[in-house]
Protein backbone atom coordinates (compact mmCIF):
# COMPACT_ATOMS: atom_id res chain seq x y z
CA UNK A 1 0.00 0.00 0.00
CA UNK A 2 1.75 3.06 -1.29
CA UNK A 3 1.62 6.11 0.89
CA UNK A 4 0.97 9.23 -1.04
CA UNK A 5 3.84 11.69 -0.95
CA UNK A 6 2.54 15.23 -0.61
CA UNK A 7 3.67 17.33 -3.56
CA UNK A 8 5.72 20.41 -2.82
CA UNK A 9 4.39 23.56 -4.35
CA UNK A 10 6.91 24.72 -6.89
CA UNK A 11 5.22 27.96 -7.70
CA UNK A 12 7.67 30.10 -5.80
CA UNK A 13 10.73 28.44 -7.27
CA UNK A 14 10.87 30.98 -10.05
CA UNK A 15 10.81 33.82 -7.54
CA UNK A 16 13.67 32.34 -5.56
CA UNK A 17 15.72 31.84 -8.69
CA UNK A 18 15.02 35.39 -9.80
CA UNK A 19 16.20 36.70 -6.47
CA UNK A 20 19.47 34.79 -6.76
CA UNK A 21 19.86 35.93 -10.34
CA UNK A 22 19.47 39.55 -9.38
CA UNK A 23 21.94 39.14 -6.55
CA UNK A 24 24.56 37.86 -8.96
CA UNK A 25 23.79 40.57 -11.47
CA UNK A 26 24.48 43.22 -8.87
CA UNK A 27 27.41 41.69 -7.01
CA UNK A 28 29.57 40.56 -9.90
CA UNK A 29 31.34 42.17 -12.81
CA UNK A 30 32.01 40.92 -16.27
CA UNK A 31 34.40 43.53 -17.60
CA UNK A 32 37.70 42.21 -18.87
CA UNK A 33 40.54 44.62 -18.51
CA UNK A 34 42.20 45.67 -21.73
CA UNK A 35 45.32 47.70 -22.23
CA UNK A 36 48.85 47.98 -23.50
CA UNK A 37 51.24 45.69 -21.70
CA UNK A 38 54.79 46.91 -21.25
CA UNK A 39 57.82 45.81 -19.31
CA UNK A 40 59.51 48.22 -16.94
CA UNK A 41 63.30 48.20 -16.88
CA UNK A 42 64.71 46.85 -13.60
CA UNK A 43 65.98 49.42 -11.17
CA UNK A 44 69.67 50.09 -11.73
CA UNK A 45 72.04 48.88 -9.04
CA UNK A 46 73.68 51.54 -6.92
CA UNK A 47 77.21 51.00 -8.20
CA UNK A 48 76.20 50.19 -11.73
CA UNK A 49 77.14 52.67 -14.40
CA UNK A 50 73.86 53.33 -16.19
CA UNK A 51 75.28 55.13 -19.16
CA UNK A 52 75.37 52.94 -22.21
CA UNK A 53 77.16 54.15 -25.26
CA UNK A 54 74.79 54.05 -28.18
CA UNK A 55 75.57 55.35 -31.61
CA UNK A 56 73.65 58.56 -32.22
CA UNK A 57 72.04 57.37 -35.41
CA UNK A 58 70.51 54.44 -33.54
CA UNK A 59 68.46 56.56 -31.18
CA UNK A 60 65.22 58.39 -31.87
CA UNK A 61 64.36 60.77 -29.08
CA UNK A 62 60.65 61.32 -28.55
CA UNK A 63 59.90 64.16 -26.17
CA UNK A 64 56.53 65.23 -24.82
CA UNK A 65 56.64 68.58 -23.09
CA UNK A 66 54.50 70.07 -20.36
CA UNK A 67 51.95 71.46 -22.79
CA UNK A 68 51.58 68.04 -24.46
CA UNK A 69 53.48 69.01 -27.58
CA UNK A 70 55.59 66.39 -29.28
CA UNK A 71 59.16 66.64 -30.47
CA UNK A 72 60.68 63.78 -32.46
CA UNK A 73 64.36 63.67 -33.32
CA UNK A 74 64.78 67.39 -32.69
CA UNK A 75 61.78 68.73 -34.57
CA UNK A 76 58.21 69.34 -33.57
CA UNK A 77 55.74 66.87 -34.99
CA UNK A 78 52.03 66.17 -35.02
CA UNK A 79 51.26 62.81 -33.34
CA UNK A 80 49.54 61.55 -36.48
CA UNK A 81 52.91 61.38 -38.28
CA UNK A 82 54.67 59.52 -35.49
CA UNK A 83 53.72 56.04 -36.66
CA UNK A 84 55.11 56.58 -40.16
CA UNK A 85 58.26 58.09 -38.69
CA UNK A 86 58.70 55.10 -36.39
CA UNK A 87 58.20 52.65 -39.23
CA UNK A 88 60.85 54.43 -41.27
CA UNK A 89 63.17 54.51 -38.27
CA UNK A 90 62.91 50.78 -37.62
CA UNK A 91 63.15 49.62 -41.23
CA UNK A 92 65.53 52.17 -42.76
CA UNK A 93 64.37 51.25 -46.28
CA UNK A 94 66.74 53.57 -48.18
CA UNK A 95 69.79 52.65 -46.10
CA UNK A 96 70.05 56.23 -44.93
CA UNK A 97 73.24 56.84 -42.90
CA UNK A 98 71.24 58.96 -40.42
CA UNK A 99 68.82 56.13 -39.65
CA UNK A 100 69.75 53.10 -37.50
CA UNK A 101 72.27 50.49 -38.52
CA UNK A 102 70.88 47.19 -39.71
CA UNK A 103 72.55 44.06 -38.46
CA UNK A 104 72.79 40.76 -40.33
CA UNK A 105 70.99 38.22 -38.13
CA UNK A 106 69.90 34.60 -38.24
CA UNK A 107 66.66 33.61 -36.55
CA UNK A 108 65.47 30.05 -36.18
CA UNK A 109 61.89 29.25 -37.12
CA UNK A 110 60.34 25.78 -37.04
CA UNK A 111 61.68 23.88 -40.08
CA UNK A 112 59.21 23.73 -42.95
CA UNK A 113 56.88 26.27 -41.40
CA UNK A 114 56.90 28.61 -44.35
CA UNK A 115 57.55 28.19 -48.08
CA UNK A 116 59.51 31.46 -48.05
CA UNK A 117 62.08 30.10 -45.62
CA UNK A 118 64.85 27.62 -46.47
CA UNK A 119 64.06 24.02 -45.41
CA UNK A 120 66.03 24.31 -42.16
CA UNK A 121 63.79 27.17 -41.08
CA UNK A 122 66.53 29.73 -40.52
CA UNK A 123 65.63 33.28 -41.48
CA UNK A 124 68.57 35.44 -42.55
CA UNK A 125 68.06 39.14 -42.81
CA UNK A 126 68.63 42.57 -41.40
CA UNK A 127 67.51 43.53 -37.90
CA UNK A 128 67.46 47.14 -36.81
CA UNK A 129 69.62 48.28 -33.92
CA UNK A 130 67.38 51.30 -33.36
CA UNK A 131 66.12 52.33 -29.95
CA UNK A 132 63.37 54.83 -29.26
CA UNK A 133 63.89 56.94 -26.19
CA UNK A 134 60.61 58.22 -24.82
CA UNK A 135 60.79 61.12 -22.41
CA UNK A 136 58.04 63.08 -20.75
CA UNK A 137 57.62 65.98 -18.37
CA UNK A 138 55.96 65.63 -14.98
CA UNK A 139 53.12 67.82 -16.23
CA UNK A 140 52.46 65.89 -19.42
CA UNK A 141 48.96 64.45 -19.25
CA UNK A 142 48.67 60.70 -19.08
CA UNK A 143 46.24 60.63 -21.99
CA UNK A 144 48.79 62.17 -24.34
CA UNK A 145 51.55 59.94 -23.02
CA UNK A 146 49.51 56.82 -23.72
CA UNK A 147 48.57 58.09 -27.15
CA UNK A 148 52.26 58.38 -28.01
CA UNK A 149 53.02 54.95 -26.53
CA UNK A 150 50.17 53.60 -28.61
CA UNK A 151 51.57 55.04 -31.84
CA UNK A 152 54.99 53.52 -31.15
CA UNK A 153 53.52 50.12 -30.28
CA UNK A 154 51.26 50.32 -33.34
CA UNK A 155 54.27 50.78 -35.62
CA UNK A 156 56.07 47.73 -34.25
CA UNK A 157 52.88 45.67 -34.30
CA UNK A 158 52.37 46.56 -37.93
CA UNK A 159 55.87 45.41 -38.85
CA UNK A 160 55.36 42.14 -37.01
CA UNK A 161 51.96 41.62 -38.50
CA UNK A 162 53.15 42.23 -42.05
CA UNK A 163 56.01 39.78 -41.60
CA UNK A 164 53.71 37.18 -40.10
CA UNK A 165 51.17 37.50 -42.88
CA UNK A 166 53.81 37.37 -45.59
CA UNK A 167 55.59 34.30 -44.23
CA UNK A 168 52.94 32.40 -42.29
CA UNK A 169 49.71 33.63 -43.86
CA UNK A 170 48.29 34.54 -40.48
CA UNK A 171 48.01 37.69 -38.44
CA UNK A 172 50.43 38.10 -35.56
CA UNK A 173 47.63 38.43 -33.02
CA UNK A 174 46.24 35.05 -34.00
CA UNK A 175 49.39 33.17 -33.02
CA UNK A 176 48.62 30.95 -30.08
CA UNK A 177 51.52 31.21 -27.64
CA UNK A 178 50.47 28.20 -25.58
CA UNK A 179 51.32 26.00 -28.58
CA UNK A 180 55.12 25.44 -28.67
CA UNK A 181 55.22 25.44 -32.47
CA UNK A 182 53.47 28.77 -32.82
CA UNK A 183 55.32 30.15 -29.84
CA UNK A 184 58.60 29.62 -31.69
CA UNK A 185 57.23 31.64 -34.59
CA UNK A 186 55.99 34.29 -32.18
CA UNK A 187 59.34 34.60 -30.42
CA UNK A 188 61.20 34.62 -33.72
CA UNK A 189 59.17 37.51 -35.07
CA UNK A 190 59.55 39.33 -31.80
CA UNK A 191 63.31 39.05 -32.18
CA UNK A 192 63.24 40.42 -35.71
CA UNK A 193 61.16 43.45 -34.77
CA UNK A 194 62.02 44.26 -31.18
CA UNK A 195 59.93 46.62 -29.11
CA UNK A 196 62.91 48.83 -28.34
CA UNK A 197 61.22 51.64 -26.49
CA UNK A 198 63.25 52.89 -23.60
CA UNK A 199 61.77 55.15 -20.99
CA UNK A 200 64.27 57.41 -19.40
CA UNK A 201 64.52 58.07 -15.70
CA UNK A 202 61.94 60.73 -14.91
CA UNK A 203 63.10 64.30 -15.08
CA UNK A 204 61.71 67.69 -15.85
CA UNK A 205 62.12 68.78 -19.39
CA UNK A 206 62.36 72.48 -20.00
CA UNK A 207 59.31 73.77 -21.78
CA UNK A 208 59.73 73.78 -25.50
CA UNK A 209 57.16 76.43 -26.14
CA UNK B 1 -28.07 33.21 -35.87
CA UNK B 2 -24.49 33.80 -36.47
CA UNK B 3 -22.16 31.09 -37.44
CA UNK B 4 -19.34 32.72 -35.57
CA UNK B 5 -20.29 32.30 -32.05
CA UNK B 6 -18.13 33.82 -29.44
CA UNK B 7 -16.27 31.30 -27.44
CA UNK B 8 -17.56 30.89 -24.00
CA UNK B 9 -14.68 31.39 -21.62
CA UNK B 10 -13.37 34.86 -22.30
CA UNK B 11 -10.01 36.04 -21.01
CA UNK B 12 -6.55 34.98 -22.07
CA UNK B 13 -5.18 31.52 -22.31
CA UNK B 14 -2.95 30.91 -19.32
CA UNK B 15 0.68 30.49 -20.27
CA UNK B 16 2.26 27.46 -18.77
CA UNK B 17 4.93 28.72 -16.40
CA UNK B 18 6.22 25.36 -15.28
CA UNK B 19 9.47 25.85 -17.19
CA UNK B 20 10.06 29.37 -15.92
CA UNK B 21 12.26 28.27 -12.99
CA UNK B 22 14.37 26.22 -15.39
CA UNK B 23 14.92 29.20 -17.64
CA UNK B 24 15.79 31.46 -14.75
CA UNK B 25 18.16 28.90 -13.27
CA UNK B 26 19.88 28.62 -16.59
CA UNK B 27 20.40 32.38 -16.67
CA UNK B 28 21.59 32.26 -13.08
CA UNK B 29 24.20 29.61 -13.83
CA UNK B 30 25.36 31.55 -16.85
CA UNK B 31 26.00 34.61 -14.74
CA UNK B 32 27.60 32.61 -11.94
CA UNK B 33 30.07 31.06 -14.35
CA UNK B 34 30.90 34.01 -16.56
CA UNK B 35 31.31 36.79 -14.02
CA UNK B 36 33.58 37.44 -11.11
CA UNK B 37 32.84 38.99 -7.77
CA UNK B 38 33.22 42.73 -7.47
CA UNK B 39 36.12 43.08 -5.09
CA UNK B 40 37.07 46.69 -4.96
CA UNK B 41 35.20 49.88 -4.66
CA UNK B 42 36.99 52.47 -6.74
CA UNK B 43 37.27 55.66 -4.76
CA UNK B 44 38.92 57.74 -7.44
CA UNK B 45 37.37 58.85 -10.69
CA UNK B 46 39.06 57.12 -13.59
CA UNK B 47 38.37 57.52 -17.28
CA UNK B 48 41.02 55.51 -19.03
CA UNK B 49 42.28 56.81 -22.38
CA UNK B 50 41.54 55.19 -25.71
CA UNK B 51 44.10 53.30 -27.74
CA UNK B 52 44.09 51.12 -30.83
CA UNK B 53 46.66 48.51 -29.84
CA UNK B 54 44.97 47.18 -26.71
CA UNK B 55 45.02 43.51 -25.79
CA UNK B 56 42.97 41.58 -23.30
CA UNK B 57 44.57 40.63 -20.02
CA UNK B 58 44.41 36.89 -20.02
CA UNK B 59 44.58 35.57 -16.49
CA UNK B 60 42.63 37.69 -14.07
CA UNK B 61 44.15 36.06 -11.00
CA UNK B 62 47.58 37.43 -11.95
CA UNK B 63 46.39 41.01 -12.16
CA UNK B 64 46.41 43.59 -9.40
CA UNK B 65 45.05 47.03 -9.92
CA UNK B 66 46.49 50.44 -9.28
CA UNK B 67 44.11 53.35 -9.76
CA UNK B 68 45.20 56.95 -10.09
CA UNK B 69 42.65 59.71 -10.36
CA UNK B 70 40.93 62.56 -8.62
CA UNK B 71 38.85 61.33 -5.66
CA UNK B 72 35.08 60.96 -5.92
CA UNK B 73 33.08 63.55 -4.04
CA UNK B 74 32.64 61.81 -0.65
CA UNK B 75 36.34 60.93 -0.52
CA UNK B 76 37.33 64.41 -1.64
CA UNK B 77 35.85 65.81 1.53
CA UNK B 78 38.52 63.96 3.50
CA UNK B 79 41.50 64.04 1.17
CA UNK B 80 41.01 67.12 -1.01
CA UNK B 81 40.85 67.10 -4.77
CA UNK B 82 44.48 66.36 -5.63
CA UNK B 83 45.07 63.12 -7.58
CA UNK B 84 45.23 60.06 -5.33
CA UNK B 85 46.63 56.57 -5.73
CA UNK B 86 44.53 53.57 -4.85
CA UNK B 87 46.10 50.11 -4.59
CA UNK B 88 43.39 47.47 -5.16
CA UNK B 89 41.02 48.81 -2.50
CA UNK B 90 43.28 50.90 -0.32
CA UNK B 91 43.83 54.60 -0.77
CA UNK B 92 47.35 55.66 0.03
CA UNK B 93 48.47 58.93 1.38
CA UNK B 94 52.24 59.00 1.25
CA UNK B 95 54.38 62.03 0.66
CA UNK B 96 56.72 61.95 -2.34
CA UNK B 97 57.33 58.71 -4.20
CA UNK B 98 55.21 56.00 -2.52
CA UNK B 99 58.00 53.44 -2.22
CA UNK B 100 56.81 51.85 1.01
CA UNK B 101 53.12 51.47 0.27
CA UNK B 102 53.81 50.01 -3.15
CA UNK B 103 56.46 47.66 -1.78
CA UNK B 104 54.05 46.33 0.85
CA UNK B 105 51.30 46.02 -1.70
CA UNK B 106 53.45 44.12 -4.20
CA UNK B 107 54.74 41.73 -1.53
CA UNK B 108 51.20 41.09 -0.27
CA UNK B 109 49.81 40.45 -3.75
CA UNK B 110 52.73 38.27 -4.77
CA UNK B 111 52.28 36.16 -1.66
CA UNK B 112 48.76 35.28 -2.80
CA UNK B 113 49.92 33.77 -6.10
CA UNK B 114 51.06 30.16 -6.54
CA UNK B 115 54.81 29.63 -6.82
CA UNK B 116 54.88 29.17 -10.60
CA UNK B 117 53.05 32.41 -11.28
CA UNK B 118 54.99 34.63 -8.90
CA UNK B 119 57.07 36.25 -11.61
CA UNK B 120 54.15 36.66 -14.00
CA UNK B 121 52.28 39.05 -11.76
CA UNK B 122 50.85 41.94 -13.76
CA UNK B 123 50.08 45.39 -12.43
CA UNK B 124 47.26 47.01 -14.31
CA UNK B 125 47.49 50.78 -14.12
CA UNK B 126 44.05 52.28 -14.44
CA UNK B 127 44.85 55.95 -14.72
CA UNK B 128 42.64 58.87 -15.59
CA UNK B 129 43.61 60.46 -18.88
CA UNK B 130 43.92 63.97 -17.41
CA UNK B 131 46.32 63.09 -14.60
CA UNK B 132 49.80 64.63 -14.95
CA UNK B 133 52.56 62.10 -15.55
CA UNK B 134 54.43 63.08 -12.38
CA UNK B 135 52.19 60.87 -10.25
CA UNK B 136 52.46 58.05 -12.79
CA UNK B 137 56.26 58.30 -12.90
CA UNK B 138 56.34 58.07 -9.11
CA UNK B 139 54.33 54.86 -9.17
CA UNK B 140 56.47 53.43 -11.95
CA UNK B 141 59.63 54.16 -9.99
CA UNK B 142 58.13 52.51 -6.91
CA UNK B 143 57.11 49.47 -8.95
CA UNK B 144 60.62 49.15 -10.33
CA UNK B 145 62.04 49.16 -6.84
CA UNK B 146 59.46 46.58 -5.75
CA UNK B 147 60.47 44.46 -8.78
CA UNK B 148 56.97 44.33 -10.22
CA UNK B 149 58.00 44.93 -13.79
CA UNK B 150 55.11 43.71 -15.90
CA UNK B 151 52.65 46.54 -16.18
CA UNK B 152 49.58 47.18 -18.24
CA UNK B 153 48.44 50.63 -19.19
CA UNK B 154 44.72 50.13 -19.08
CA UNK B 155 42.91 51.59 -22.09
CA UNK B 156 39.68 51.29 -23.95
CA UNK B 157 39.63 49.91 -27.46
CA UNK B 158 39.41 52.65 -30.03
CA UNK B 159 38.18 51.73 -33.46
CA UNK B 160 39.84 53.61 -36.27
CA UNK B 161 37.53 55.14 -38.82
CA UNK B 162 39.53 54.28 -41.90
CA UNK B 163 40.26 50.75 -40.64
CA UNK B 164 43.47 48.77 -40.82
CA UNK B 165 45.38 48.52 -44.03
CA UNK B 166 44.33 44.94 -44.57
Amino acid sequence: MAREVPEINGGSLADIAFLLLIFFLVATTMDIDTGITRLLPPEPEKDQQTEVRVNKRNVLVVLINRSDRLMVGGEEMDPSYLKAKTLEFFTNPANNPNLPEMEETEIQFPPGSSPLLPPDGVWRGLVSKGVISLQNDRSTTYGRYLQIQNELVAAVNELRNDFCELYFDKSFDELNTSDPYEEEIYDGIRNIYKMNISESEPKNIEGLN
Amino acid sequence: MSKFRRKKGKGLQRINTASLPDIVFMLLFFFMVSTTMRETEVQVRVTVPEATEVKKLEKKSLVSYIYIGRPVSHVARMYGTEPLIQLNDKLINEEGIPYESVQDFVLFEREKLPEVDKNRMTMSLRIDQNIPMGKVDDVKQALRRAKALIINYSARKEYQEQGRRR
